[in-house]
């Protein structure tokens, strides 16, 4: 049995396919290096750096929403809260104004009623003297008349202020 | 490793029972149909001629696709071009003489024993440019979803290339060499699509795979060299300090350890070399040696139920077998762009010794 084959040539490089080879492989490489590998490879080192960049920032606007909303939050409590202090303020400076303006006018009212009081004491009193004063008048007048009829007389004269004597 | 070192074990079991069975068989060494018609069948030399590289491509039966036949004559210094199908070769031989050089087991020789340089566009540098345009046509097809601003999530194709993209740059290139890795990538990932699409059209049993190009010492011993030349061309000053005077050693222990490490620049690629190329012609022994079993038992057509139990053994054996050099295809393919990265990585650290001051 004669066989073909030996195991040295499977050992012995073959010049002619090493060059192809070298040929080939460095053609590819410089082919896909320039135009495949190098831009993937950096499309994919972007896009690896912006998912990481947006990841990071999408962690930053959350942690910075959360401040915010509990920002908001202390705002609404504290409104909330103001809003609440308004309006018991409002209320009590109400009841204070109602009850100033009730006691004012109640005073004010006393002292009409007071001012009132005056004039119609004064008044009565003016009228009480109007009348003391007119009856007394009157009463001279009356007095006089009875006087000069009563002493048309002599008798009458003497008898009168001898009684008037008498009297004091 | 050690279950393809089993089947390469069988390989040699059917080999050697080969050996015996057919001792008695006349053979005319001069007219190889003998041989094929005597109804002996060789695994040893099918075996051997499917491993190595041919100036033809076999389709189908006697079909095949001729190939360029380049010859550069050293003796007379002249050119010789043919299709491989003007000698009408028939299982690699021919009995017919072009222009002094006649074709035999897949070689061509001269008549006058010129010396010659086969630069021959055989079926391995046929496989190897097929391979090349396959992954051409891929990297081309999925380049445009990389175009600037576009950061959308990789779909289709691009969602299966990618990842390996990926682990090629990021866990084979940027663990291993460092801030320095985006100069290496391009190469790197040449050397691991290169490698990686050639073994797997290898496996593809039918034209226009099947062609063992990565499996083949040339091929192994361009790719080690080159990276040998990227290891050792942009090494950093400490890795050369390393290897002449390796730093905290005493002087006596240099004389030995510095022949070492000179040697160790060479041994790295040529282990690269060997395993890529030992691994590859290993799986592809495996499979022929399986798929022999089938003639061997039917003893060519002779016995059927012989081919049955070979086919029945045979048969799950390969789907096995096929489906592990599918993982070795990708493997070699890793490791060999690993351990080039690892040996770029050395030569690129900057090391800051503390404690040698």
């Amino acid at each position: 049995m004669i066989y073909f084959f030996s195991a040295t040539d499977l050992i012995t490089p073959n010049l002619g396919y090493s060059f192809w080879t070298l040929l080939a492989f460095v053609i590819f490489w410089l082919i896909m290096g320039k135009f495949a590998f190098r831009p993937i490879v950096a499309s994919i080192e972007a896009r690896n750096k912006k998912i990481e960049d947006e990841l990071k920032a999408a962690q930053n606007a959350r942690a910075e929403f959360e401040s915010l909303k509990s920002e908001r939050e202390n705002m609404e409590r504290e409104a909330r809260e103001e809003r609440t202090r308004m309006l018991l303020d409002a209320k009590a400076e109400v009841e204070n104004f109602k009850a100033a303006e009730l006691k004012k006018s109640k005073e004010e009212a006393e002292k009409l009623i007071e001012k009132a009081k005056l004039e119609i004491e004064s008044q009565k009193n003016a009228a009480i003297q109007e009348v003391k004063n007119q009856v007394g008048a009157l009463s001279v007048q009356i007095a006089e008349k009875l006087v000069q009829d009563k002493l048309e007389t002599s008798d009458n004269q003497t008898a009168l202020i001898n009684k008037l004597i008498a009297q004091a | 490793m050690r279950l393809q070192t089993l089947l390469i074990t069988l390989f040699l079991t059917i080999y050697s029972s080969n050996l015996f069975s057919t001792n008695s068989v006349n053979v005319d060494s001069s007219n190889t149909e003998a041989v094929q018609h005597d109804g002996a069948y060789d695994p040893v030399e099918t075996i051997m001629h499917h491993v190595q590289d041919a100036h033809e491509f076999p389709i189908i039966g006697d079909l095949a696709l001729p190939l360029p036949i380049i010859i550069y004559n050293k003796t007379k210094g002249t050119f010789f071009t043919a299709l491989s199908s003007a000698f009408h070769p028939h299982h690699g031989t021919s009995n017919k003489i072009i222009d002094g050089y006649k074709y035999e087991h897949e070689h061509i020789a001269s008549v006058d024993n010129d010396s010659l340089i086969d630069l021959s566009i055989t079926k391995n540098v046929f496989g190897m440019f097929l391979g090349m345009i396959v992954v051409f046509v891929i990297m081309f097809s999925i380049r445009k979803h990389y175009k600037e601003g576009n950061n959308n999530a990789p779909k289709g194709l691009q969602g299966f290339i990618e990842p390996l993209i990926q682990f090629v740059a990021h866990d084979i290139a940027k663990q291993n060499i460092g801030k320095n890795y985006l100069k290496f990538v391009p190469y790197l990932m040449s050397v691991f699509f290169f490698i990686l699409i050639n073994n797997l059209l290898g496996l593809i049993p039918i034209f226009p795979g099947s062609a063992n190009v990565t499996g083949n010492i040339g091929f192994t011993l361009v790719l080690a060299f080159l990276s040998f030349l990227m290891i050792n061309i942009f090494a950093k000053k400490d890795y050369w300090g390393h290897i002449f005077a390796m730093p905290g050693v005493p002087k006596p222990v240099l004389f030995l350890l510095t022949p070492l490490e000179i040697i160790g620049i060479f041994i790295k690629p040529i282990a690269l070399m060997l395993r890529l190329f030992g691994n590859i012609i290993g799986g592809h022994i495996t499979i022929l040696s399986i798929a022999s079993l089938v003639f061997i038992l039917g003893q060519v057509g002779k016995s059927f139920s012989g081919a049955l139990a070979g086919g029945v053994i045979a048969v799950p054996l390969l789907i096995f077998v096929n489906a592990m050099e599918l993982f070795v295809a990708f493997l070699q393919a890793y490791v060999f762009t690993l351990l080039t990265s690892i040996f770029i990585g050395i030569a690129q650290e900057e090391h800051h010794h503390e404690g040698h001051h």
